[in-house]
């Protein structure tokens, strides 16, 4: 694995123990991590909670669009205006039967559907919104939803 | 009332508790340890192996296989041994499926030692050599190994410990505790001493996947060794799969012949689900060993790293998952007081290198089967107990 792969699975490694795991310099961490973030290969860094556990009332939606290219822009246009509201915590452009998916958290299932009907469904390029609820995550952002795991290991040589 | 002293083996009763079982005691119900003590893989066993033998289960496998293991499973291993070490041997007669790497040193000496024949043991070792030695009413003769010589066996060593009664050798590398490994020349002198002899090497060889630098050679590939080897190993360490309890061993006909009479009256078969892991294993796992094998070398590194700033000056293990630094004090401290008192007041755990024979006096063993995170943060109490008692 290299200094990507590590930071992508544990953003809060130090840059001494990065320097262990790539067999590099801490100062060549430094150096590289810095170019990474320039030059927007590293986009952001963030933390996964189960929300559940925490006590916050919330929804996650998957909305399935399908929409007519623009002319000139394609997809492209549409996406970014999407991506602009932060409820929105996804925007992808999909083969299959929709065009683009876009993952949303709401406080309830009410706002997120009024988002639906008021913001994406108006767009001018949407033709038609599938909406989908998310009722339990089991895993997301490849983390597991489960409490820490003890070291069982047995002490026995 | 029945009186217990009648009762028990005189030879058992003999035997020594583990000195690591008493330093781990101390361990049980502290809270807030970090710990670098324990002696396996921090890894899973890699999915698609754990996959083979739930399919097994699902299928019905549940019968007991050939004494010796599966036909197909002593073939990979045979396979296993002569792509990864240049070993030959015939799945057919020359190979024993065993519970765990402990079973194949137990039917090794078993078959070959009898009451008062000498055996000789590097130390400081893994902790079972001796006292099975004992069990057998033989005389275990010990070869204390030198930080100077990092911990190898040399061929002078073994000459002077040689005497017409000496049957077996053990040799346990790559080591543990202290991580040394032997290459092909070092080798080459132990087995110019042993070539005219009739002792037999019991090798045992279960860290042979984790060495960091050149391969692993196991001393049954050099010239003449082949015939008076008993070559001991397993999946344990290799796969992460300590705790399927599946092991080998590979000897010439004659002594696998009656090795495996031991076997089939004490053992029977090893476990039928752990062959069909271990299959897998040895047939589709390279990749994932050389995937631990790197992040092993990672921490070995950091470690030691660690451990030079903190001035604990150390060897430079090339095997296993250890290091053996010495201890670092201004005073005459044992290893145990060392040990304990970093356990009570900085509440980190590392096993005394006298658990491991007496002449691990003045070394600690520590082990890195654990995440950079959890070494680094052991690292600085690390360094905060060595600074407080140099005071």
């Amino acid at each position: 694995m290299n200094l990507l792969e590590f930071l992508e699975k544990d953003s809060r490694l130090t840059e001494k123990e990065l320097a262990a795991m790539c067999e590099k310099e801490e100062g060549d961490i430094r150096t590289l991590i810095d170019k990474y973030e320039r030059s927007g290969i590293i986009l952001g860094y963030k933390t996964v909670i189960d929300w559940d556990k925490a006590g916050r009332e919330y929804v996650d939606a998957l909305i399935e669009l399908k929409v007519v290219p623009q002319r000139d822009y394609g997809f492209d246009e549409l996406a970014g205006r999407i991506s602009n509201y932060p409820e929105v915590k996804d925007v992808f452009l999909m083969s299959g039967g929709f065009d683009i998916a876009v993952m949303l958290e709401g406080k309830t299932m009410r706002e997120v559907a009024l988002f639906v009907a008021e913001k994406l469904a108006v767009m001018d390029s949407v033709t038609s919104t599938s909406t989908h609820f998310v009722l339990r995550k089991y895993k997301s952002d490849g983390i597991v939803y489960k409490a820490p795991k003890e070291d069982e290991r047995g002490n026995c040589n | 009332m029945i009186n217990y002293e009648n009762v028990l083996s005189q030879r058992t009763v003999g035997i020594k508790p583990s000195g690591i079982r008493k330093f781990f005691d101390l361990l049980d119900g502290m809270d807030d340890v970090i710990s670098l003590t324990v002696g396996q893989p921090d890894f899973v066993t890699p999915w698609h192996i754990r996959e083979k033998a739930i399919r097994s289960i699902e299928d019905g496998k549940t019968y007991y296989t050939a004494n010796g293991g599966m036909p197909a499973l002593r073939e990979a291993i045979a396979g296993y041994l002569g792509r990864r070490f240049s070993l030959f041997y015939d799945g057919d007669n020359e190979i024993i499926v065993t519970v765990g790497g402990s079973e194949a040193i137990d039917l090794a000496m078993r078959a070959i030692i009898d009451p008062g024949d000498e055996v000789i043991i590097p130390m400081p070792s893994y902790v079972c050599y001796e006292p099975m030695t004992q069990l057998l009413g033989a005389v275990p003769v010990i070869i204390n190994t030198k930080n100077e010589n990092a911990f190898k066996l040399t061929a002078e060593e073994l000459k002077a410990a040689i005497t017409p009664k000496t049957k077996a050798l053990i040799l346990p590398f790559p080591n543990n505790p202290t991580g040394a490994v032997m290459d092909a020349e070092d080798l080459k002198a132990i087995a110019e001493v042993l070539k005219d002899t009739d002792i037999v090497v019991i090798s045992d060889e279960i860290y042979a996947e984790l060495t960091y630098g050149k391969r692993h050679v196991s001393i049954a590939s050099l010239e003449g060794m082949r015939e008076r080897t008993i070559l001991v190993s397993g999946v344990s360490k290799a796969y992460a799969m300590t705790g399927w309890r599946l092991g080998y061993i590979a000897a010439p006909k004659e002594i696998t012949k009656q090795m495996l009479k031991i076997h089939q009256y004490a053992i029977m078969c090893a476990p039928t689900a752990s062959q069909f892991a271990a299959l897998e294993a040895f047939n589709n796992a390279d990749e994932d060993i050389e995937y631990m094998r790197a992040q092993y070398n990672r921490r070995r590194i950091m470690l030691l790293e660690g451990l030079e700033t903190i001035g604990m000056p150390c060897f430079e293990p090339k095997g296993a998952f250890y290091v053996f630094p010495q201890i670092a004090c201004s005073d005459k401290m044992t290893s145990e007081e060392f040990c304990n008192r970093l356990l009570y007041e900085n509440s980190l755990a590392i096993v005394p290198g006298t658990a491991f024979g007496d002449c691990g006096e003045g070394f600690a063993r520590i082990s890195y089967a654990y995440s950079v995170k959890h070494i680094s943060s052991a690292l600085e109490r690390l360094e905060d107990f060595v600074k407080k008692i140099k005071k």
